[in-house]
């Protein structure tokens, strides 16, 4: 296993963000993070990559223990994440950008060599023309792209990816689905947080959903979507869920449906019930 | 597109370059190492080709205003360390000058220690010092930071003021004829501005090091986004403590040569605040975060209060308008000189750094 969480508690004062978390994550595996708004996501990412030191439990990183470790010693280990709000250094280039993560994540590179990985990562998020501009100045789905350079670049183990996908049009989606894939093909193991369903279902070997901080399934794609526990919490209507399914298995064709487009939006989040 | 990204760390580093990667720019100037780049060596020896004007002609009073703007260029390049690339602004930074003065003058007049050693023992707690207080103070952010700062430095010159041995509240004086083993008085200040020309060049070529390194551009990350940073692998505290060292050393130097010249030192010269706060001024006059910046704004800014100072209808007013001069940079010119003609020009931009 790349990485175990075992029984992880998750707690902010009288507020439980996570309860008794168990998940483990295989070498090469893309896994997909799924629940409603305020399930405790991105607190377990948080939990994960340092951010916070769980309240009871403990997390295991390729065998060793990364639990209460602080952030930049995670992330040393090989543990590299894409923010939701995306974060750049903004009086740096985009490349700048890029060569930090490479400088400082696990191969703990020279400027020059550093260099040469952010040209390449830049180059397949495809940013590569943008190298010499401030971070500040890039538009929303090229900040994204940047949040994912950024973590790319630092040549990660494994990649936290917290809604790369969220904000952006149909193409952009698309390519930002190509990107990710040829990551993983580069032996980078995934795990993501994704309200885009179709992205989640077509991408993900294995689907994990969390509700109220607690794990309430996992398992295949299909598995998952037909879990009555996960429909009731998360997608609502039985129908609906087929559907993400029958759309994540067609292989998505950048060139084509515009019905496909025009559905999208009203599908993007499905689990936000406040 | 199968990239290989996570490959085993002996494989050589440009593997992954996709052959049909199109045509990328050629090799820019930026991919030079740092110290094979013209910038340093010109802006070094213009400071020498200066510094070298009042030796040549060999004029007591010139060399005595050089070693005034070769201080302020000392404090506002190191000041810019800790401010520009890392973005804590060290208002009592003059801690460190009365430190190293104190250190080196009794050393120098206790213990008959050599200048040069004197200086750079004084340097070295200085050093120490901003190890020790850096790993406290640092964890505080923005105006918490500045703060602490003049309090330290406030209480530093409380403590030095009641202590017997470094002089109380009167300081300290040096017997002549400590100069003696110099050449004598005249000797030594000749002795002291070479000593200052020094550790001006010292102090430069730390500031363009420091910017030009993995180590800058982890400090340049935190001042942006300290917990962005934290999560790309930088240690802020390890980072922060060692910029906070790097630019606590050159004023401590500083205030070593300038106490041995002057043969007099006392808590309220050592410690005064003004001195740190004219350094803020100059590196905003200058461009923040630039190498040349601060040289550019130490040198306006002595230039302009030599003016007031000696015009009688400015001379009391001095102060007043060095405030308002940091207010329009504030309102108006953020980046400072430099930065502003770096915005401006692009042709400036590739040589002026």
């Amino acid at each position: 296993m790349l990485l175990e969480v075992q029984h992880v508690t998750m707690r902010f004062g009288g507020l439980v963000a996570l309860e008794s978390v168990d998940l483990d994550v295989d070498r090469g595996e893309i896994v997909g993070l799924i629940g409603p708004n305020g399930a405790g996501k991105t607190t377990l990412f948080n939990v994960v990559n340092g951010v916070y030191a769980p309240s009871e439990g403990r997390i295991l990183f390729r065998g060793e223990k990364i639990s209460g470790l602080p952030a930049h010693q995670v992330a040393r280990r090989g543990v590299a994440r894409a923010h939701q709000v995306v974060r750049p250094l903004n009086e740096l280039s985009v490349k700048e950008n890029v060569v930090v993560g490479a400088c400082f994540g696990r191969e703990q590179l020279s400027l020059r060599a550093a260099g040469a990985v952010a040209d390449e990562v830049l180059d397949l998020v495809r940013l590569a023309e943008k190298s010499d501009s401030l971070s500040s100045k890039l538009n929303v789905a090229q900040k994204k792209r940047l949040e994912l350079a950024r973590a790319l670049a630092s040549r990660p183990h494994l990649l936290l990816l917290d809604e790369v996908l969220a904000g952006l049009n149909p193409t952009e989606v698309t390519e930002m689905l190509d990107v990710i894939r040829s990551v993983r093909q580069g032996g980078v193991t995934v795990l993501m947080i994704e309200h885009l369903m179709h992205a989640v279902m077509s991408l993900s070997d294995r689907v994990v959903v969390l509700d109220y901080g607690r794990k309430i399934a996992q398992g295949t794609p299909e598995a998952v979507s037909s879990d009555p526990s996960v429909i009731a919490a998360y997608l609502g209507d039985p129908k609906i869920a087929a559907q993400f399914l029958a759309e994540g298995e067609e292989t998505p064709d950048p060139a084509a449906p515009a019905d496909n487009e025009a559905a999208e939006p009203a599908l993007a989040a499905p689990g936000d019930r406040r | 597109m199968a990239l290989p990204l996570a490959r085993p760390s002996s494989a050589p580093a440009i593997t992954l370059a996709p052959p049909d990667a199109g045509p990328r720019a050629a090799p820019q100037p930026r991919e030079l190492p740092a110290w094979r780049r013209p910038f340093l060596w010109v802006l070094l020896a213009l400071i020498v080709g200066i510094a070298a004007v009042p030796v040549i002609v060999g004029s007591a009073a010139m060399r005595e205003e050089f070693f005034l703007i070769l201080m302020l260029v000392i404090m506002a390049t190191s000041i810019n360390i800790i401010m520009g690339y890392t973005g804590y602004v060290s208002f009592g930074h003059v801690v460190f000058f009365g430190l190293g003065g104190y250190t080196a003058f009794f050393l120098m007049m206790k213990l008959q220690v050599h200048f040069v050693l004197a200086a750079l023992v004084g340097g070295a707690l200085a050093v120490l010092f901003a190890v020790v207080l850096g790993s406290a103070v640092l964890r505080l952010r923005g105006a918490y930071f500045a703060l602490a700062t003049i309090g330290v430095n406030e209480a530093t010159r409380s403590v030095v003021m009641n202590v017997e041995p470094l002089g109380g509240a009167t300081g300290m004086f040096f017997n002549y004829a400590i100069y003696g083993q110099y050449g004598g008085a005249k000797m030594a200040l000749w002795l002291a501005y070479y000593a200052i020309v020094v550790v001006a060049l010292a102090a430069v070529a730390a500031s363009y090091f420091v910017r030009r390194s993995k180590f800058g551009l982890g400090l340049m990350a935190i001042r942006e986004d300290q917990d962005t940073a934290q999560v790309l692998g930088i240690s802020p505290a390890r980072h922060k403590v060692a910029a906070f060292a790097v630019s606590a050393l050159f004023p401590a130097l500083s205030g070593a040569i300038f106490f041995f010249k002057n043969g007099v030192i006392e808590p309220g010269t050592a410690f005064h605040l003004l001195t740190s706060i004219e350094g803020l001024v100059m590196v905003m006059l200058g461009g923040v975060g630039t190498i040349s910046g601060p040289i550019v704004g130490a040198v306006v800014y002595e230039r302009l209060r030599a003016f007031l100072l000696t015009n009688p209808l400015f001379s009391a007013l001095h102060l007043a308008i060095a405030g308002v001069l940091l207010l329009v940079i504030v309102l108006f010119v953020t980046a400072g000189v430099v930065g502003a003609l770096r915005q401006r020009f692009a042709l400036i931009r590739a040589y002026v750094e």
